[in-house]
């Protein structure tokens, strides 16, 4: 139990003390680095969102009715790449990694808060870079294959360049979070008494720090090859166009555990406060959130089972893939664990933390079957990958953000927001998100490839069907976020710690004064003491 | 409901097996997860704000039995893949060997024989063929879901995959690595055919090709040509502008030529261009046209020029 | 209350030892993602030297190696003074930081016109980025190191300009070293690119 005095109402909050755009937009303090981002990458959700509803309306029917086949294929190509680096990437790192991580290892701020400045600031160059790609733009899909990315006449250089700088925003903001888990702990805050969020961001840092750079370097020498006309993926020049696939995916693969690691801290914050346990298995999930990161770099060819790479790789890449699988397992089940006996309230961050165990372990029992060699050389480039990625990503990484947000509400924002929206809404995105995504495991084992404007009519009705469930999840996502922003102005004021939590964050004023503690607090237990011993 | 396409290959059971093994194992270990996730949720509810919780962190009994079962049946499904997967790259030596070079948006077949068609490829009942597969421009991949095959064509380099055709009938082949404008509209046919059917339409009796007789109107005729032979992936009939020039109004029309000359289009520019495409190709087109000269009868050109007038 | 502006929010004060032991750790970490950048050029280096070994020679002969090797020694020797400049900050020795930091500035800027003066050679010979795949590789290397040569100068000129203004003393010279670390990565890349580049066929 950390002893520490909540601040008084005394002093105002780091909402109030400044206001006006300056105080915004030039602010070092992390906790509004952290809003800047959360309302940043929401935005591009909303817009990258918006270009799915529109995707999916236009595969209500079989041929091209709403828009043209070029235009479908630019609309999924912006689709994956504001989900994935401007909404996702960033993601709970950026918005609730910068608010949390001081708060909860009882710092003041980041070790570099002026280079946490800078990170938001290239993220905004990134996507200003974008504003102008959409001019002319890509219709390369988000993962920019060679040839057809160094030929197509659509504008990939913008696209790319966007993506490259926010890349750099990535690499500075694990930078930025290693540097302050390493050395800016509160006393007493041993690694082992660390907050199982802090394990997953640490180990999301790594992963940024370094898998990002080797994105980086790929978009480049695709800028060279459309600019200066380089070869190393062009084989009229003695290049490979498979080896563009390799290094895009060196980075992209650990990318996806940048998008779901944090997730799977925030699941392992809310579970033990709403069931008034301890974290099953404490050093399991911290280590083996650090495994996960680490084979996560040796996995990146079982996206190229059936491009063209040797059968001793694709044997070796199936195998590592199955050994990531294991300390993945192991969160599940300890978190399962967490229940038993406990005493479990169904607030509305309760409600997403238990939909993302069932919704998650669909997602990841689908990716074996797309890590079997053989299922994989069927399945690969359907939509059983398409509903598998989402599983994870909105059944995983969403689940947990939408949870997280509902969670820390009250500490970031000084409201309490209104649970009973909060459960109606989640119910609308709960259901919209399985009708949509399910059918599309059975479209993909019966053979309707991804990424197709126009398709046959046998798979028309189980079509028809993902589209009524994109408009659901629709429903449910305005509702959240109509709930979100008005109890800003009319939701009850928060109280310190309105759910009893034992972490750091809910030991100081709801929202935290500036410097975030009135004295730095001195931990001598860990954060999970619920129960009674013995 | 069909949960998988026909099995038509040797090997398409076998790929069904491992999907069922995976799904049996996933839907095993879902249902405890979700059993417990429900009954523990209901069973532990919170009745007072004073409910006795025990302090338990961890159980090492558990995270070890936890950690080996699934470890073993990971291990498990891993080999299960693993030794289909080997079948399923390994073509007999007999195998009858046909070049696949696909292009944005066609599939072009060449047969031993020196047949080529294209978006159709023929292949003989329980004989094993093998695709050695090349793209011309962009990543391409080739699919037959009945089959169970997918294999992407590189350029640059020639890829392979093997089949055992099992069931006689017509089967589904889908572009599955996006190539661009014309991905989704890159289908093919996969003609499955008996040996008595396969060597007559291998000596070249174009009534085994064509699954209409020739008793219907050279327009009708002219419009599934053009459906069936991949015109419909550059060559519009609404005026739209695509690859090439459009088909609407085209017949009569003054073209300016590459070369600087003009020419009206006539049935013979219409004959020469689907045969010699490369000849006089109209200005402001890239002069990518492949030309369908042994893959389409003379009647069958006669029967495109028919439609091409038609479309006014 | 404190009146807090926009840029002064940390009312407390960073201990300059935890400041200077964080930055180094930061730098560090910054230096191991500019390895996986360059790494990425490696890799692809060793894979088409693997692929086209005859072309790796031959092309490679084209390099002017003399003025390589040049550039090599002047970069290393950039790396002392660079290191001559750490110890004399701190030691106190604001002069010779000064000085050695503008002798690391001109090795950096003499480097960088030769490499000038190669590719415009290279380029008069009609040798472009879209030559050969060995020439789009030492194109690429060496165009990305010396982009990341500009940046270091920029840097260090940076920091000679604070130097000046008497910033830096024994107690404080986080910015000398962090900087120092940047230079030392800058020249390390190009012990490697030489040789890979210039000698080895």
């Amino acid at each position: 139990m950390a002893t520490g005095t909540a601040a008084t109402i005394s002093e105002p909050s780091f909402l109030e003390y400044k206001s006006g755009f300056r105080s915004w937009f030039y602010t070092t303090d992390h906790k509004r680095i952290g809003i800047l981002y959360l309302v940043s990458i929401s935005i591009f959700f909303i817009i990258a969102g918006s270009i799915a509803i529109v995707m999916r309306a236009e595969l209500f029917t079989p041929e091209s009715n709403i828009v043209s086949p070029h235009t479908y294929n630019v609309l999924f190509t912006l689709h994956g790449s504001l989900m994935v680096f401007f909404f996702i990437v960033p993601g709970i790192s950026a918005s609730l990694g910068n608010f949390l991580i001081p708060l909860m290892i009882g710092a003041r701020d980041v070790a570099f808060p002026k280079l946490n400045l800078g990170s938001y600031w290239l993220y905004l160059i990134g996507a200003a870079i974008l504003l102008f790609a959409l001019l002319e733009p890509a219709d390369t899909g988000w993962t920019f294959y060679t040839p057809y990315s160094a030929k197509t006449n659509t504008n990939v250089i913008l696209l790319t360049l966007g993506i490259f700088v926010l890349g750099f925003s990535s690499i500075l903001t694990g930078l930025n979070f290693i540097v302050t888990i390493h050395k800016m702990r509160a006393p007493g805050m041993t690694w082992h008494r660390l907050p199982l969020f802090i394990w997953a961001l640490y180990s999301t840092a790594i992963l940024q720090l370094l898998a990002t750079p080797v994105v980086g370097i790929t978009l480049l020498l695709l800028i060279a090859e459309r600019t200066l006309g380089i070869g190393f993926f062009d084989p009229d020049k003695g290049g490979d166009p498979v080896l563009f696939q390799n290094f895009f995916w060196f980075y992209s693969h650990p990318a996806v555990y940048i998008m779901i690691i944090p997730a799977m801290g925030v699941i392992s914050e809310i579970l033990p406060v709403f069931s008034r346990k301890p974290i099953f298995g404490y050093k399991a999930i911290a280590y083996s959130s650090v495994a996960i990161a680490i084979i996560s770099f040796f996995v990146w060819a079982h996206h190229l089972f059936v491009a063209g790479i040797s059968e001793t790789a694709a044997i070796i890449f199936s195998f590592l893939t199955f050994l990531v699988a294991v300390p993945t397992a192991i969160k599940v089940f300890n978190w399962l664990a967490t229940l038993y006996k406990g005493s479990i309230q169904f607030h509305s961050a309760m409600l997403y933390a238990l939909s993302f165990l069932f919704l998650f372990t669909v997602g990841g029992l689908t990716g074996l079957h797309v890590g079997a060699l053989a299922a994989d050389i069927h399945l690969h480039d359907t939509y059983f990958v398409v509903a598998h990625m989402h599983y994870v990503m909105i059944g995983g990484t969403v689940m947990g953000f939408f949870g997280a947000l509902h969670f820390w509400y009250p500490k970031w924002f000084g409201k309490m927001l209104d649970d009973t929206l909060g459960k109606i809404a989640w119910f609308f995105v709960f259901i919209g998100f399985n009708v949509t995504f399910f059918p599309q495991f059975f479209l993909g084992v019966q053979g309707m490839p991804r990424r197709y404007a126009t398709y046959l009519p046998e798979f028309e009705s189980l079509m028809k069907l993902s589209t009524i469930g994109s408009w659901i999840l629709a429903i449910g996502m305005i509702i959240m976020a109509y709930n979100l922003i008005k109890s800003l102005y009319s939701g009850e004021k928060a109280p310190d710690n309105p759910y009893n939590s034992l972490s750091l964050e809910w030991q100081t004023s709801s929202p935290p004064i500036l410097e975030n503690f009135k004295e730095i607090p001195v931990v001598t237990d860990w954060s999970y003491g619920y129960g009674k011993k013995g | 409901m069909n949960w998988v396409p026909e099995a038509a290959s040797s090997f398409a059971g076998k790929v069904d097996g491992v999907l069922w093994f995976v799904t049996v194992l996933s839907i095993v270990f879902f249902i405890l997860i979700t059993v417990l996730l429900i009954y523990f949720s209901f069973k532990y509810k919170r009745k007072t704000e004073n409910d006795y919780t025990p302090h338990i962190t961890g159980n090492q009994t558990l995270e070890i039995i936890w950690t080996v079962i699934p470890s073993i049946l990971l291990f498990v499904i891993f080999a299960y893949g693993l030794i289909v997967y080997k079948e399923m790259r390994t073509p007999p030596g007999d195998a009858v060997e046909v070049n696949v070079t696909a292009k944005q948006w066609i599939w072009i077949f060449k047969y031993q024989n020196g047949k080529s068609t294209i978006n159709e490829l023929f292949v003989q009942h329980n004989r094993p063929v093998k695709m050695v597969m090349r793209a011309d421009d962009v990543l391409h991949s080739f699919f037959v879901p009945a089959f169970r095959v997918k294999q992407d064509l590189v350029p640059g380099m020639y890829t392979q995959l093997w089949f055992n055709p099992t069931k006689i009938g017509t089967y589904d082949l889908f572009c599955a690595e996006y190539c661009g404008t014309g991905h989704s509209q890159m289908l093919a046919k996969v003609y499955v055919m008996s040996p008595e059917a396969f060597s007559r339409w291998e000596k070249g009796d174009e009534e085994e090709t064509t699954t209409f007789a020739s008793t219907k109107s050279p327009e009708e005729l002219g419009k599934d040509m053009y459906s069936k032979n991949g015109c419909a992936a550059c060559h519009s009939i609404d005026g739209s502008a695509g690859v090439g020039p459009t088909f609407k109004a085209l017949y009569g029309k003054n073209e300016s030529l590459q070369d600087g000359t003009t020419i009206e289009v006539d049935e013979n520019y219409l004959r020469e261009s689907i045969l010699i495409p490369q000849a006089k190709v109209v200005q402001g087109f890239a002069p990518s046209m492949p030309s369908f000269k042994g893959i389409l009868t003379d009647e069958e050109v006669d029967a495109l020029i028919v439609y091409i007038k038609s479309l006014k | 209350m404190e009146q807090l502006t926009a840029d002064h929010v940390h009312v407390h004060h960073i201990d300059p030892v935890e400041e200077y032991e964080q930055s180094k750790f930061g730098m560090w970490l910054f230096l191991g993602t500019e390895i996986l950048l360059f790494g990425g050029l490696f890799a692809t280096y060793a894979i088409f030297r693997a692929k086209y070994p005859e072309m790796f020679h031959l092309d490679h002969l084209k390099l002017d190696w003399e003025l390589g090797a040049l550039n090599t020694i002047i970069l290393i020797g950039s790396s002392m003074t660079m290191a001559i400049g750490v110890t004399a900050s701190k030691k106190g020795n604001n002069k010779l930081l000064i000085i050695m930091l503008a002798i690391t500035i001109i090795c950096g800027l003499v480097f960088g016109f030769n490499k000038y003066l190669e590719y415009t050679a290279k380029f008069a010979h009609h040798i472009y980025p879209d030559t050969s795949i060995f020439f789009s590789l030492y194109f690429m290397m060496t165009g990305l190191h010396m982009l990341h040569v500009f940046i270091g100068l920029i840097v260090l000129l940076i920091i000679m300009i604070l130097a000046i203004k008497g910033r830096y003393s024994a107690s404080y010279n986080t910015h000398v070293e962090v900087g120092g670390l940047y230079w030392h990565l800058i020249d390390l890349i190009w012990i490697y690119l030489f040789p890979l580049l210039y000698l080895i066929g």
